[in-house]
Protein backbone atom coordinates (compact mmCIF):
# COMPACT_ATOMS: atom_id res chain seq x y z
CA UNK A 1 0.00 0.00 0.00
CA UNK A 2 2.69 2.48 1.07
CA UNK A 3 5.95 1.92 0.12
CA UNK A 4 9.61 3.99 1.05
CA UNK A 5 12.39 3.15 -0.97
CA UNK A 6 15.83 4.95 0.08
CA UNK A 7 14.21 8.18 0.53
CA UNK A 8 16.05 10.75 1.40
CA UNK A 9 14.75 14.38 2.31
CA UNK A 10 17.42 17.10 2.30
CA UNK A 11 16.25 21.12 3.48
CA UNK A 12 19.56 23.84 2.88
CA UNK A 13 18.89 25.08 6.28
CA UNK A 14 19.05 22.12 8.12
CA UNK A 15 20.77 19.29 5.75
CA UNK A 16 19.45 15.71 5.68
CA UNK A 17 16.49 15.23 7.01
CA UNK A 18 15.76 12.02 6.60
CA UNK A 19 18.53 9.41 5.53
CA UNK A 20 18.00 6.38 2.91
CA UNK A 21 14.37 5.75 4.82
CA UNK A 22 12.78 2.26 3.35
CA UNK A 23 9.65 0.41 4.69
CA UNK A 24 6.74 -1.12 3.24
CA UNK A 25 3.23 -1.04 4.83
CA UNK A 26 0.53 -3.89 3.61
CA UNK A 27 -2.77 -3.37 3.05
CA UNK A 28 -4.54 -3.52 6.45
CA UNK A 29 -1.66 -3.03 8.24
CA UNK A 30 -1.23 -0.62 11.53
CA UNK A 31 1.66 0.95 11.93
CA UNK A 32 3.79 3.60 14.69
CA UNK A 33 5.76 5.82 13.85
CA UNK A 34 8.04 7.08 16.12
CA UNK A 35 10.74 8.98 17.62
CA UNK A 36 12.23 11.71 19.24
CA UNK A 37 11.09 15.38 18.28
CA UNK A 38 13.02 16.58 15.13
CA UNK A 39 13.68 12.66 14.00
CA UNK A 40 12.08 13.49 10.83
CA UNK A 41 7.84 11.90 11.55
CA UNK A 42 6.45 15.21 10.45
CA UNK A 43 8.99 14.80 7.22
CA UNK A 44 7.32 11.51 6.32
CA UNK A 45 3.50 12.55 6.75
CA UNK A 46 4.39 15.62 4.86
CA UNK A 47 6.25 13.41 1.93
CA UNK A 48 3.10 11.46 1.77
CA UNK A 49 0.70 14.25 1.63
CA UNK A 50 3.06 15.61 -1.04
CA UNK A 51 3.19 18.72 0.98
CA UNK A 52 7.16 18.79 0.14
CA UNK A 53 9.02 15.63 -2.20
CA UNK A 54 11.53 13.20 -1.47
CA UNK A 55 15.18 14.50 -2.73
CA UNK A 56 16.02 11.16 -3.27
CA UNK A 57 14.39 7.77 -3.72
CA UNK A 58 10.77 6.77 -4.24
CA UNK A 59 7.82 6.80 -2.03
CA UNK A 60 4.91 4.58 -3.78
CA UNK A 61 1.27 4.60 -2.87
CA UNK A 62 -1.15 2.57 -3.84
CA UNK A 63 0.73 1.06 -6.83
CA UNK A 64 1.87 4.78 -7.92
CA UNK A 65 4.77 6.79 -7.50
CA UNK A 66 4.38 9.97 -5.91
CA UNK A 67 7.44 11.46 -7.53
CA UNK A 68 5.80 11.49 -10.95
CA UNK A 69 2.57 13.01 -9.36
CA UNK A 70 2.41 16.41 -11.32
CA UNK A 71 1.30 19.48 -8.92
CA UNK A 72 -1.76 19.50 -10.95
CA UNK A 73 -2.51 16.05 -9.76
CA UNK A 74 -1.99 16.17 -5.64
CA UNK A 75 -5.45 16.68 -4.76
CA UNK A 76 -6.58 13.57 -6.46
CA UNK A 77 -3.71 11.73 -4.55
CA UNK A 78 -5.01 13.06 -1.12
CA UNK A 79 -8.08 12.04 -1.72
CA UNK A 80 -7.05 8.46 -1.53
CA UNK A 81 -5.82 9.19 2.42
CA UNK A 82 -7.65 10.36 5.26
CA UNK A 83 -5.30 12.79 7.77
CA UNK A 84 -5.92 13.24 10.70
CA UNK A 85 -4.27 16.22 13.01
CA UNK A 86 -3.43 16.77 16.75
CA UNK A 87 -5.21 19.98 16.69
CA UNK A 88 -7.71 18.60 14.67
CA UNK A 89 -8.03 21.37 11.73
CA UNK A 90 -11.76 21.65 11.79
CA UNK A 91 -13.48 24.59 10.75
CA UNK A 92 -15.05 26.58 13.23
CA UNK A 93 -17.73 27.91 10.97
CA UNK A 94 -18.97 24.97 10.05
CA UNK A 95 -21.23 22.75 11.56
CA UNK A 96 -19.99 19.09 12.60
CA UNK A 97 -21.94 17.57 9.44
CA UNK A 98 -20.71 20.63 7.07
CA UNK A 99 -16.69 19.90 8.38
CA UNK A 100 -17.80 15.87 7.95
CA UNK A 101 -19.24 16.26 4.45
CA UNK A 102 -16.07 18.72 2.91
CA UNK A 103 -13.73 16.07 1.58
CA UNK A 104 -17.03 14.34 -0.37
CA UNK A 105 -18.25 18.05 -1.64
CA UNK A 106 -14.58 18.48 -3.09
CA UNK A 107 -14.93 15.06 -4.86
CA UNK A 108 -18.28 16.16 -6.09
CA UNK A 109 -20.54 14.02 -4.42
CA UNK A 110 -24.46 14.40 -4.76
CA UNK A 111 -26.31 16.51 -2.29
CA UNK A 112 -28.43 12.70 -1.19
CA UNK A 113 -25.22 10.77 -1.35
CA UNK A 114 -23.30 13.10 0.29
CA UNK A 115 -25.87 13.12 3.92
CA UNK A 116 -25.86 9.07 3.24
CA UNK A 117 -22.27 8.86 3.79
CA UNK A 118 -21.78 11.77 6.08
CA UNK A 119 -24.71 10.16 8.82
CA UNK A 120 -22.73 6.77 8.11
CA UNK A 121 -19.21 8.61 9.22
CA UNK A 122 -20.91 10.64 12.24
CA UNK A 123 -22.53 7.21 13.62
CA UNK A 124 -19.44 5.24 13.14
CA UNK A 125 -17.72 7.86 15.50
CA UNK A 126 -20.89 7.55 17.74
CA UNK A 127 -21.42 11.39 16.90
CA UNK A 128 -24.90 11.18 14.92
CA UNK A 129 -26.65 13.38 17.46
CA UNK A 130 -24.24 16.12 17.24
CA UNK A 131 -24.47 16.78 13.69
CA UNK A 132 -25.99 20.35 13.79
CA UNK A 133 -23.07 21.57 16.82
CA UNK A 134 -20.13 23.74 15.83
CA UNK A 135 -16.54 21.92 16.71
CA UNK A 136 -15.94 24.08 19.34
CA UNK A 137 -18.70 23.06 21.02
CA UNK A 138 -17.57 19.23 21.74
CA UNK A 139 -14.87 18.14 23.44
CA UNK A 140 -11.62 17.92 22.57
CA UNK A 141 -12.23 14.09 22.41
CA UNK A 142 -15.36 14.77 20.24
CA UNK A 143 -13.73 16.91 17.91
CA UNK A 144 -10.82 14.23 17.24
CA UNK A 145 -13.67 12.05 16.41
CA UNK A 146 -15.35 14.83 14.25
CA UNK A 147 -11.65 14.91 12.42
CA UNK A 148 -11.41 10.87 12.20
CA UNK A 149 -15.28 10.87 10.42
CA UNK A 150 -14.21 13.39 8.18
CA UNK A 151 -10.99 11.52 6.93
CA UNK A 152 -12.69 8.12 6.76
CA UNK A 153 -15.90 9.44 4.88
CA UNK A 154 -14.77 9.35 1.55
CA UNK A 155 -13.36 5.27 2.56
CA UNK A 156 -9.56 6.39 1.77
CA UNK A 157 -7.63 2.99 1.46
CA UNK A 158 -5.15 4.83 3.74
CA UNK A 159 -5.33 6.74 6.72
CA UNK A 160 -2.44 8.89 8.05
CA UNK A 161 -2.43 10.41 11.52
CA UNK A 162 -0.55 13.43 13.29
CA UNK A 163 -0.47 12.54 17.10
CA UNK A 164 -3.71 11.97 17.28
CA UNK A 165 -4.01 11.36 20.75
CA UNK A 166 -1.54 14.08 21.76
CA UNK A 167 -4.51 16.44 23.12
CA UNK A 168 -6.12 13.60 24.91
CA UNK A 169 -6.43 11.72 28.21
CA UNK A 170 -5.21 8.09 28.45
CA UNK A 171 -8.87 7.20 28.27
CA UNK A 172 -10.56 8.66 25.55
CA UNK A 173 -7.02 8.02 23.45
CA UNK A 174 -8.06 4.26 24.04
CA UNK A 175 -11.17 5.04 22.25
CA UNK A 176 -9.65 6.60 19.40
CA UNK A 177 -7.38 3.39 18.96
CA UNK A 178 -10.41 0.99 19.47
CA UNK A 179 -11.95 3.00 15.99
CA UNK A 180 -8.53 2.44 14.55
CA UNK A 181 -8.64 -0.89 15.14
CA UNK A 182 -11.91 -1.21 13.74
CA UNK A 183 -10.62 0.56 10.22
CA UNK A 184 -8.13 -2.04 9.87
CA UNK A 185 -9.82 -4.99 10.35
CA UNK A 186 -12.16 -3.54 6.80
CA UNK A 187 -8.80 -3.39 4.96
CA UNK A 188 -7.38 0.22 6.02
CA UNK A 189 -3.87 0.79 6.13
CA UNK A 190 -3.13 3.26 9.05
CA UNK A 191 0.01 5.27 10.00
CA UNK A 192 0.08 6.63 13.27
CA UNK A 193 2.94 9.20 14.48
CA UNK A 194 3.52 9.33 18.12
CA UNK A 195 5.49 9.42 20.78
CA UNK A 196 3.14 8.02 23.26
CA UNK A 197 5.05 5.00 24.33
CA UNK A 198 2.83 3.85 26.66
CA UNK A 199 -0.14 3.75 24.56
CA UNK A 200 2.31 1.90 21.40
CA UNK A 201 3.48 -0.41 23.98
CA UNK A 202 -0.23 -1.35 25.38
CA UNK A 203 -1.17 -1.95 21.62
CA UNK A 204 1.11 -4.33 20.03
CA UNK A 205 1.18 -2.89 16.87
CA UNK A 206 4.39 -2.54 13.70
CA UNK A 207 6.88 0.31 15.58
CA UNK A 208 8.88 2.35 12.96
CA UNK A 209 11.65 4.29 14.71
CA UNK A 210 13.36 6.95 13.20
CA UNK A 211 16.17 8.57 15.06
CA UNK A 212 17.98 11.63 13.61
CA UNK A 213 16.24 10.70 10.31
CA UNK A 214 16.90 7.15 9.94
CA UNK A 215 14.78 4.32 10.52
CA UNK A 216 16.58 2.49 13.02
CA UNK A 217 13.76 -0.13 13.78
CA UNK A 218 10.66 -1.47 11.67
CA UNK B 1 -16.86 7.77 29.55
CA UNK B 2 -19.18 8.06 25.71
CA UNK B 3 -18.27 4.32 24.83
CA UNK B 4 -19.03 4.27 21.55
CA UNK B 5 -19.93 0.23 21.49
CA UNK B 6 -22.78 1.28 23.46
CA UNK B 7 -24.72 2.76 21.18
CA UNK B 8 -28.34 1.17 20.84
CA UNK B 9 -27.51 -0.12 17.56
CA UNK B 10 -23.80 -1.04 15.74
CA UNK B 11 -23.17 1.20 12.71
CA UNK B 12 -22.02 -0.76 9.75
CA UNK B 13 -18.24 -0.34 8.96
CA UNK B 14 -17.12 1.54 5.96
CA UNK B 15 -15.19 -0.25 4.28
CA UNK B 16 -12.32 1.78 2.01
CA UNK B 17 -13.30 1.90 -1.74
CA UNK B 18 -10.07 0.49 -2.93
CA UNK B 19 -10.48 1.09 -6.53
CA UNK B 20 -11.32 4.67 -6.94
CA UNK B 21 -11.86 7.12 -4.45
CA UNK B 22 -10.65 10.61 -5.95
CA UNK B 23 -13.70 11.07 -7.96
CA UNK B 24 -17.46 10.42 -7.00
CA UNK B 25 -18.79 7.65 -8.52
CA UNK B 26 -22.31 8.00 -10.36
CA UNK B 27 -22.60 8.92 -14.02
CA UNK B 28 -22.58 11.80 -16.20
CA UNK B 29 -25.69 14.10 -14.83
CA UNK B 30 -24.79 13.15 -11.18
CA UNK B 31 -21.26 14.93 -11.66
CA UNK B 32 -23.10 17.41 -13.49
CA UNK B 33 -25.66 17.79 -11.22
CA UNK B 34 -23.39 17.88 -8.26
CA UNK B 35 -20.81 20.45 -10.38
CA UNK B 36 -24.18 22.91 -10.66
CA UNK B 37 -25.30 22.51 -7.47
CA UNK B 38 -21.78 23.24 -6.05
CA UNK B 39 -21.67 26.47 -8.41
CA UNK B 40 -25.05 27.43 -6.95
CA UNK B 41 -23.94 27.08 -3.66
CA UNK B 42 -20.99 29.10 -3.88
CA UNK B 43 -23.16 31.98 -5.42
CA UNK B 44 -25.26 32.03 -2.76
CA UNK B 45 -23.10 31.51 0.24
CA UNK B 46 -20.71 34.27 -1.25
CA UNK B 47 -23.80 36.79 -1.17
CA UNK B 48 -24.54 35.73 2.36
CA UNK B 49 -20.71 35.82 3.08
CA UNK B 50 -21.00 39.65 1.87
CA UNK B 51 -24.16 40.29 3.89
CA UNK B 52 -22.66 38.76 7.27
CA UNK B 53 -20.53 41.39 7.06
CA UNK B 54 -22.25 44.55 6.23
CA UNK B 55 -19.55 47.09 7.40
CA UNK B 56 -16.78 45.79 5.36
CA UNK B 57 -18.73 45.14 2.29
CA UNK B 58 -20.63 48.51 2.14
CA UNK B 59 -17.13 50.19 2.55
CA UNK B 60 -15.96 47.99 -0.63
CA UNK B 61 -18.49 48.35 -2.34
CA UNK B 62 -18.97 51.91 -2.01
CA UNK B 63 -15.78 52.78 -3.37
CA UNK B 64 -16.16 50.94 -6.15
CA UNK B 65 -19.35 52.29 -6.69
CA UNK B 66 -18.05 55.71 -6.68
CA UNK B 67 -15.28 54.42 -9.07
CA UNK B 68 -18.11 53.36 -11.26
CA UNK B 69 -20.37 56.40 -11.14
CA UNK B 70 -17.35 58.38 -12.12
CA UNK B 71 -16.50 56.76 -15.22
CA UNK B 72 -19.88 56.17 -15.74
CA UNK B 73 -21.11 59.70 -15.18
CA UNK B 74 -18.83 61.01 -17.08
CA UNK B 75 -20.12 59.11 -19.76
CA UNK B 76 -23.22 60.19 -19.75
CA UNK B 77 -22.23 63.93 -19.84
CA UNK B 78 -20.45 63.38 -23.04
CA UNK B 79 -22.95 61.60 -24.71
CA UNK B 80 -25.40 64.46 -23.80
CA UNK B 81 -22.69 66.55 -24.98
CA UNK B 82 -22.78 64.89 -28.52
CA UNK B 83 -26.39 65.43 -28.62
CA UNK B 84 -25.96 69.42 -28.51
CA UNK B 85 -23.45 69.12 -31.79
CA UNK B 86 -25.23 66.25 -33.78
CA UNK B 87 -28.62 68.98 -34.36
CA UNK B 88 -25.69 70.97 -36.08
CA UNK B 89 -24.00 69.28 -38.20
CA UNK B 90 -25.76 69.81 -41.39
CA UNK B 91 -25.41 73.65 -40.96
CA UNK B 92 -22.97 75.93 -42.97
CA UNK B 93 -25.07 78.82 -42.73
CA UNK B 94 -22.53 81.80 -42.91
CA UNK B 95 -23.78 85.11 -41.31
CA UNK B 96 -22.75 88.41 -42.06
CA UNK B 97 -22.83 91.05 -39.45
CA UNK B 98 -23.10 94.42 -41.30
CA UNK B 99 -21.55 98.01 -39.98
CA UNK B 100 -24.04 99.68 -38.35
CA UNK B 101 -24.08 103.00 -40.66
CA UNK B 102 -25.50 100.76 -43.19
CA UNK B 103 -28.63 101.14 -44.11
CA UNK B 104 -31.77 99.04 -44.84
CA UNK B 105 -32.08 99.75 -48.16
CA UNK B 106 -28.55 99.45 -48.62
CA UNK B 107 -28.31 95.75 -46.86
CA UNK B 108 -31.16 94.15 -49.08
CA UNK B 109 -29.90 95.74 -52.25
CA UNK B 110 -26.16 93.82 -51.03
CA UNK B 111 -28.30 90.95 -49.94
CA UNK B 112 -29.71 90.76 -53.87
CA UNK B 113 -26.34 90.87 -54.96
CA UNK B 114 -25.20 87.99 -53.06
CA UNK B 115 -28.09 86.35 -54.16
CA UNK B 116 -26.93 86.42 -57.63
CA UNK B 117 -24.06 84.87 -56.45
CA UNK B 118 -24.22 80.84 -57.97
CA UNK B 119 -22.51 79.24 -55.14
CA UNK B 120 -25.52 80.83 -53.03
CA UNK B 121 -28.98 79.10 -52.43
CA UNK B 122 -30.68 81.36 -50.26
CA UNK B 123 -30.22 84.77 -48.35
CA UNK B 124 -31.77 86.10 -45.83
CA UNK B 125 -31.84 89.64 -44.45
CA UNK B 126 -32.93 90.17 -40.28
CA UNK B 127 -33.68 93.41 -39.61
CA UNK B 128 -32.33 94.92 -36.41
CA UNK B 129 -36.22 95.01 -35.17
CA UNK B 130 -36.41 91.21 -36.11
CA UNK B 131 -33.38 90.56 -34.59
CA UNK B 132 -34.37 92.52 -31.63
CA UNK B 133 -37.43 90.97 -31.26
CA UNK B 134 -35.97 87.68 -31.84
CA UNK B 135 -33.24 87.89 -28.78
CA UNK B 136 -35.53 89.30 -26.28
CA UNK B 137 -38.08 86.58 -26.99
CA UNK B 138 -34.94 83.56 -26.94
CA UNK B 139 -32.39 85.17 -24.53
CA UNK B 140 -34.52 85.72 -21.68
CA UNK B 141 -32.87 89.20 -21.34
CA UNK B 142 -36.15 91.21 -22.24
CA UNK B 143 -37.21 93.39 -19.36
CA UNK B 144 -32.91 94.20 -19.55
CA UNK B 145 -32.76 95.29 -23.52
CA UNK B 146 -36.24 97.70 -23.03
CA UNK B 147 -34.44 100.02 -20.56
CA UNK B 148 -31.64 100.39 -23.90
CA UNK B 149 -32.14 103.27 -26.05
CA UNK B 150 -30.66 102.50 -28.88
CA UNK B 151 -31.18 98.95 -30.53
CA UNK B 152 -27.62 97.54 -30.42
CA UNK B 153 -27.97 94.49 -32.31
CA UNK B 154 -26.59 95.33 -36.18
CA UNK B 155 -28.43 94.04 -39.36
CA UNK B 156 -27.40 90.21 -40.48
CA UNK B 157 -27.66 89.13 -43.73
CA UNK B 158 -27.93 85.15 -43.17
CA UNK B 159 -26.62 83.07 -46.22
CA UNK B 160 -27.14 79.38 -47.12
CA UNK B 161 -24.47 78.13 -49.16
CA UNK B 162 -25.26 75.40 -51.91
CA UNK B 163 -24.85 71.98 -50.89
CA UNK B 164 -22.78 71.05 -53.96
CA UNK B 165 -20.20 73.54 -51.85
CA UNK B 166 -19.75 71.37 -49.09
CA UNK B 167 -16.11 71.12 -50.20
CA UNK B 168 -13.62 73.02 -47.43
CA UNK B 169 -11.89 75.03 -49.77
CA UNK B 170 -15.03 76.35 -51.96
CA UNK B 171 -16.86 77.39 -48.55
CA UNK B 172 -14.03 78.86 -47.35
CA UNK B 173 -13.49 80.71 -50.48
CA UNK B 174 -16.53 82.35 -50.23
CA UNK B 175 -16.46 83.14 -46.89
CA UNK B 176 -13.42 85.23 -47.15
CA UNK B 177 -14.88 86.64 -50.00
CA UNK B 178 -18.13 88.07 -47.82
CA UNK B 179 -15.24 88.95 -44.91
CA UNK B 180 -13.77 91.12 -47.31
CA UNK B 181 -16.78 93.49 -47.98
CA UNK B 182 -16.58 96.81 -47.26
CA UNK B 183 -20.94 96.27 -45.63
CA UNK B 184 -19.52 93.44 -43.77
CA UNK B 185 -18.16 94.25 -40.03
CA UNK B 186 -17.80 90.59 -38.83
CA UNK B 187 -18.46 87.45 -41.35
CA UNK B 188 -19.03 83.96 -39.33
CA UNK B 189 -19.46 80.65 -40.42
CA UNK B 190 -21.56 78.89 -38.16
CA UNK B 191 -19.43 75.27 -39.42
CA UNK B 192 -16.86 76.76 -38.00
CA UNK B 193 -18.48 76.84 -33.89
CA UNK B 194 -19.76 73.58 -35.11
CA UNK B 195 -16.27 72.37 -35.77
CA UNK B 196 -14.79 73.70 -32.48
CA UNK B 197 -17.90 72.23 -30.66
CA UNK B 198 -17.24 68.79 -31.90
CA UNK B 199 -13.73 68.88 -31.18
CA UNK B 200 -14.41 70.13 -27.53
CA UNK B 201 -16.78 67.35 -27.68
CA UNK B 202 -14.44 64.61 -28.82
CA UNK B 203 -11.24 65.45 -26.69
CA UNK B 204 -14.04 65.25 -24.08
CA UNK B 205 -14.72 61.88 -24.93
CA UNK B 206 -11.39 60.84 -25.13
CA UNK B 207 -10.95 62.22 -21.36
CA UNK B 208 -13.46 60.56 -20.20
CA UNK B 209 -12.43 57.15 -22.20
CA UNK B 210 -9.14 57.58 -20.30
CA UNK B 211 -10.59 58.44 -17.21
CA UNK B 212 -12.73 55.22 -17.26
CA UNK B 213 -10.11 53.23 -18.20
CA UNK B 214 -7.81 54.60 -15.12
CA UNK B 215 -11.22 54.18 -12.93
CA UNK B 216 -11.49 50.31 -14.04
CA UNK B 217 -8.01 49.51 -12.86
CA UNK B 218 -8.40 50.66 -9.73
CA UNK B 219 -11.73 48.72 -9.78
CA UNK B 220 -9.34 45.73 -10.87
CA UNK B 221 -7.32 46.26 -7.92
CA UNK B 222 -9.97 46.89 -5.52
CA UNK B 223 -11.58 43.95 -6.13
CA UNK B 224 -8.16 41.92 -6.13
CA UNK B 225 -7.05 43.70 -2.79
CA UNK B 226 -10.45 42.72 -1.54
CA UNK B 227 -10.06 38.99 -2.36
CA UNK B 228 -6.70 39.32 -1.02
CA UNK B 229 -7.86 40.11 2.49
CA UNK B 230 -10.32 37.48 2.24
CA UNK B 231 -7.93 34.85 1.27
CA UNK B 232 -5.97 36.06 3.86
CA UNK B 233 -8.55 35.64 6.80
CA UNK B 234 -10.01 32.58 5.35
CA UNK B 235 -6.34 31.08 5.41
CA UNK B 236 -7.05 27.78 7.66
CA UNK B 237 -10.01 27.05 5.28
CA UNK B 238 -8.21 27.28 2.50
CA UNK B 239 -5.90 24.60 4.00
CA UNK B 240 -7.80 22.35 5.34
CA UNK B 241 -9.22 22.16 1.73
CA UNK B 242 -6.40 21.75 0.45
CA UNK B 243 -5.49 18.99 2.48
CA UNK B 244 -8.50 16.61 2.09
CA UNK B 245 -8.33 17.32 -1.39
CA UNK B 246 -9.28 20.28 -3.20
CA UNK B 247 -8.45 21.50 -6.02
CA UNK B 248 -7.35 24.88 -6.53
CA UNK B 249 -10.23 25.93 -8.85
CA UNK B 250 -12.44 24.34 -6.11
CA UNK B 251 -11.12 26.85 -3.79
CA UNK B 252 -10.91 29.52 -6.03
CA UNK B 253 -14.97 29.29 -7.05
CA UNK B 254 -16.78 30.89 -4.44
CA UNK B 255 -14.33 33.86 -3.66
CA UNK B 256 -14.72 34.20 -7.46
CA UNK B 257 -18.22 34.40 -6.85
CA UNK B 258 -17.55 36.99 -3.98
CA UNK B 259 -15.71 39.01 -6.64
CA UNK B 260 -18.58 39.10 -8.96
CA UNK B 261 -21.06 39.82 -6.65
CA UNK B 262 -18.90 42.81 -5.44
CA UNK B 263 -18.64 43.71 -9.06
CA UNK B 264 -22.47 43.18 -9.75
CA UNK B 265 -23.35 45.30 -6.34
CA UNK B 266 -21.09 48.02 -7.13
CA UNK B 267 -22.19 48.77 -10.79
CA UNK B 268 -25.88 48.48 -9.14
CA UNK B 269 -25.32 51.17 -6.99
CA UNK B 270 -23.10 53.52 -9.13
CA UNK B 271 -26.25 53.17 -11.20
CA UNK B 272 -28.04 54.53 -8.76
CA UNK B 273 -25.77 57.23 -7.77
CA UNK B 274 -25.63 58.60 -11.48
CA UNK B 275 -29.02 58.12 -12.32
CA UNK B 276 -29.71 60.18 -8.81
CA UNK B 277 -27.39 62.86 -10.04
CA UNK B 278 -29.14 63.42 -13.31
CA UNK B 279 -32.41 63.92 -12.15
CA UNK B 280 -30.98 66.35 -9.70
CA UNK B 281 -29.17 68.01 -12.85
CA UNK B 282 -32.05 67.72 -15.34
CA UNK B 283 -34.42 70.55 -13.56
CA UNK B 284 -31.50 73.17 -14.18
CA UNK B 285 -30.37 71.70 -17.62
CA UNK B 286 -33.67 71.85 -18.99
CA UNK B 287 -34.34 74.73 -17.91
CA UNK B 288 -31.25 76.38 -19.13
CA UNK B 289 -31.74 74.63 -22.41
CA UNK B 290 -35.36 76.19 -22.26
CA UNK B 291 -34.04 79.76 -22.51
CA UNK B 292 -31.92 78.65 -25.68
CA UNK B 293 -34.82 77.42 -27.30
CA UNK B 294 -32.99 74.50 -27.37
CA UNK B 295 -35.02 71.02 -27.35
CA UNK B 296 -32.60 69.15 -25.29
CA UNK B 297 -33.47 65.83 -24.34
CA UNK B 298 -31.80 64.71 -21.13
CA UNK B 299 -30.25 61.23 -22.00
CA UNK B 300 -30.09 58.54 -19.20
CA UNK B 301 -28.50 55.38 -19.18
CA UNK B 302 -30.50 52.95 -21.80
CA UNK B 303 -31.29 49.37 -21.30
CA UNK B 304 -28.46 48.45 -22.84
CA UNK B 305 -25.99 50.82 -21.73
CA UNK B 306 -27.14 49.56 -18.08
CA UNK B 307 -26.51 46.00 -19.24
CA UNK B 308 -23.25 46.73 -20.46
CA UNK B 309 -22.50 49.13 -16.92
CA UNK B 310 -23.19 46.06 -14.62
CA UNK B 311 -21.05 43.29 -17.04
CA UNK B 312 -17.87 45.79 -17.29
CA UNK B 313 -17.93 46.15 -13.68
CA UNK B 314 -18.67 42.73 -12.52
CA UNK B 315 -15.99 41.64 -15.24
CA UNK B 316 -13.70 43.84 -13.88
CA UNK B 317 -13.94 42.74 -10.60
CA UNK B 318 -13.91 38.97 -11.55
CA UNK B 319 -10.96 38.90 -13.75
CA UNK B 320 -9.37 41.25 -10.40
CA UNK B 321 -9.51 38.74 -8.19
CA UNK B 322 -9.29 36.24 -10.66
CA UNK B 323 -5.56 37.34 -10.68
CA UNK B 324 -5.09 37.61 -7.20
CA UNK B 325 -6.51 34.12 -6.73
CA UNK B 326 -4.42 32.60 -9.53
CA UNK B 327 -1.61 33.75 -7.48
CA UNK B 328 -2.24 33.40 -4.04
CA UNK B 329 -3.86 29.72 -3.61
CA UNK B 330 -0.93 28.46 -5.50
CA UNK B 331 1.18 29.96 -2.58
CA UNK B 332 -0.64 28.60 0.28
CA UNK B 333 0.56 25.74 0.95
CA UNK B 334 -0.49 23.24 4.00
CA UNK B 335 1.81 22.83 6.74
Amino acid sequence: MLKFENVYKRYTETGDVLKNVSFHLRQGEIAFLTGHSGAGKSTVLKLIALMERATRGDIVLDGQKLSAIKERHVPYIRRKMGFIYQDYKLLPDRTVFDNVALPLVIAGYGHQEVSRRVRAALDKVGLLSKEKKFPLALSGGEQQRVGIARAVVNKPPMIIADEPTGNLDPELSAEIMALFEQFQKVGVTILIASHDISLIQKMNHRVLRLDHGQLVAS
Amino acid sequence: MKQIDKYPHKPKPIKPDMQQNTKAGGGFTDHLKAYRDQHAQSLFSSLGRLFSTPFTSTMTIGVLALAIALASGFYLVVINLQQLTTGLEASNQISLFLRDEISEAHANKYADNIRKNPNVRNVKVITKKQAMAEFKGFSGFGDAIDVLEKNPLPIVIEVLPKDSLVGKGALTKLFEDFKKSTEVDFAQMDMAWVERLQSIVSTARLGALLLAVLLGLAVFFIAGNTIRLEIHNRRQEIIIAKLVGATNSFIQRPFLYTGFWIGFLSGVSAWFIVTFIMLILRQSVENLSGLYAGAFHFLFFSYGETVILLAISSTLAVFGSWLVLYIQVKQLRPE
